[in-house]
């Protein structure tokens, strides 16, 4: 099973296993990782699953859609590495992936 | 010694809040009672990717069932609530057990509101739904055959967005709507005409300003085969094959009222989430709560309140309270549009449209020169922007806001 990690702002890691045909969203649902609201969903209709993918992997991943690269521009803090996780599917390819969660996501 | 949190509802609130409070550090126990038995799942595709089918059950649910094994929640599916004993501080379920709690929290949600009419009991009615629950979609898509008459009872979000899949299912659909125009509760005139076109041009048919006065049924007595409406006092027949009933929910307070803890339109919460009584708390749909949005109480029936709403509960009870701060917002999709609302309309004093091509529009309403909520259709650009418009508060020039041509961030002075 392709492993994720999500790493959050302060820098606790969660090393998750990820079912396939899930999305990195789905992934941190099922694990309890914190930082990932999800509010829509998984429809790109909100922002609150925004994940920093890490650099070296930023260009292996399929590049966003339209919806997801107009509903990113609503997201808090928005860099070059922007993704929204419900968007990014789990594959045999991502085994490895590592994603970093913003500030504005894991705030208690 | 480890403390109990019993939570009562185990849809979007009540999942969302146990698992916050095992994601924050929550050692004690949890159980999550549910009368469904279903995990708990999402209930907005219900009427939209579940219907059509393009959704299978099991993207419903919010996490596989074993999650909440592995976190050490307790569910309890296929189970209710009976009573509350106060002074015992105990929940009495329907299998007659007792279950100790030291923080009982409310996520019992809403039901459909039925269709009331004199001499007819609809639940003798083998033809005629409402929509909330996965049960009721399984009960009702067997009867989602093409060319069947279908007659929708209700012109608000769910109604439309059951007439739009009934549609592209190639049902024949009449929506009856008592109100003059469509989602007249929560949308302008704008808005309402734009999507009523939308859905004429799919072949949806409607009545508006017109009420149900009867059902015709056959000889058995347990088939609609007809809607009788009445709009200016002149009566008509609507065939009917199958009858959609969507006029809203009604929030389940049963529980909390018999219980003695305040209810008025919900139960009734303070900006921590708790009732009347400090150890019990209320969540979603079913509460009634002080919006530091609205600045005023409100009841919000949606998904992304219902995770907000959790994630306030959960710092209550963690010992850190903190009041919501989040602008309302809600979704819809219909045909190949997508629908985002942020803010309440209510109370607006004008009304400023972009866009509005056949395909796409935005709508802004403005109390003075303030955004006070928007409806986007299918310009997500437009939506991101008027999200951040409407919660900080920033004036707007009213003229670059009409004015497709200027970025509408731009519209802020």
């Amino acid at each position: 099973m392709p492993k994720i990690t999500f790493i959050e702002d302060d820098g606790t890691e969660h090393a998750v296993e990820a079912g396939a045909d899930e999305s990195v969203m789905q992934a941190a649902m099922d694990n309890l990782v914190p930082g990932i609201v999800a509010e829509c969903g998984g429809y790109a209709n909100c922002a609150t699953c925004h994940v920093y993918v890490d650099p070296e992997w930023a260009d292996k991943l399929p590049a966003p859609e339209e919806a997801e690269e107009v509903m990113i521009e609503a997201a808090f803090d928005v860099r070059p590495t922007s993704r929204l996780s419900c968007q990014v599917q789990v594959t045999e390819d991502t085994d490895g992936l590592i994603v970093q969660l913003p500030a504005s996501q894991t705030g208690a | 010694m480890p403390e109990n949190v019993v939570v009562v509802g185990a849809g979007q609130a009540g999942s969302e809040l146990a698992t916050t409070l095992r994601q924050r550090g929550w050692s004690g126990g949890i159980t999550l009672i549910g009368d469904e038995v279903s995990p708990p799942y999402q209930r907005p595709p219900l009427s939209k990717g579940f219907l059509l089918g393009k959704l299978s059950r099991e993207k419903l649910y919010l996490k596989p069932a074993a999650t909440y094994e592995r976190f050490n929640i307790a569910l309890r599916l296929g189970t209710w609530a009976e009573t509350i004993d106060r002074a015992a501080k105990e929940l009495v379920v329907s299998d007659g057990s007792r279950l100790p709690y030291d923080k009982l929290v409310l996520a019992t949600g809403g039901r459909a509101r039925r269709l009331t009419l004199p001499g007819v009991d609809v639940d003798q009615l083998d033809n005629l739904f409402t929509l909330r629950r996965i049960d009721d979609v399984d009960a009702l898509r067997p009867h989602f055959v093409p060319g069947r008459k279908l007659v929708l009872i209700g012109g608000g979000y769910v109604g439309l967005e059951i007439a739009a899949v009934a549609t592209q299912l190639d049902l024949d659909v009449t929506v009856v709507e008592a109100a003059p125009r469509l989602l007249a509760r929560v949308t302008g005139p704008e808005v309402s005409g734009f999507l009523e076109d939308v859905h004429r041009s799919h072949g949806v048919r409607f009545r508006l300003a017109a009420t149900v006065a009867d059902v015709a049924v056959d000889a058995s007595g347990h088939r609609v085969t007809g809607v009788e409406v009445s709009a200016s006092g002149v009566v008509e027949r609507l065939d009917a094959g199958l009858v959609l009933v969507g006029i809203g929910m009604e929030p389940n307070t049963h529980l909390a009222s018999a219980a003695g803890l305040e209810v008025d339109n919900g139960i009734v919460v303070d900006e921590f989430a708790r009732t009347s009584d400090p150890d019990i708390l209320a969540i979603g749909d079913c509460a009634n709560q002080p919006s530091a949005y609205a600045g005023r109480r409100i009841r919000l029936e949606s998904a992304p309140n219902a995770i907000e709403h959790a994630k306030v509960c959960a710092a209550t009870i963690l010992g850190r309270p903190q009041a919501s701060t989040a602008t309302p917002w809600f979704w819809s999709e219909q045909y190949d549009l997508k629908l985002q609302m942020v803010g309440l309309s209510a109370g607006h004093d004008r009304c400023i449209t972009r866009g509005g091509t056949g395909t796409a529009m935005s709508a802004f309403y403005l109390t003075g020169d303030r955004i006070v909520a928007a409806d986007v259709i299918s310009r997500p650009a437009d939506f991101a922007t008027a999200r951040q418009l409407v919660t900080s508060g920033r004036p707007v020039d009213p003229e670059r806001l009409a004015d497709s041509e200027i970025p509408l961030a731009q519209a802020a002075l």
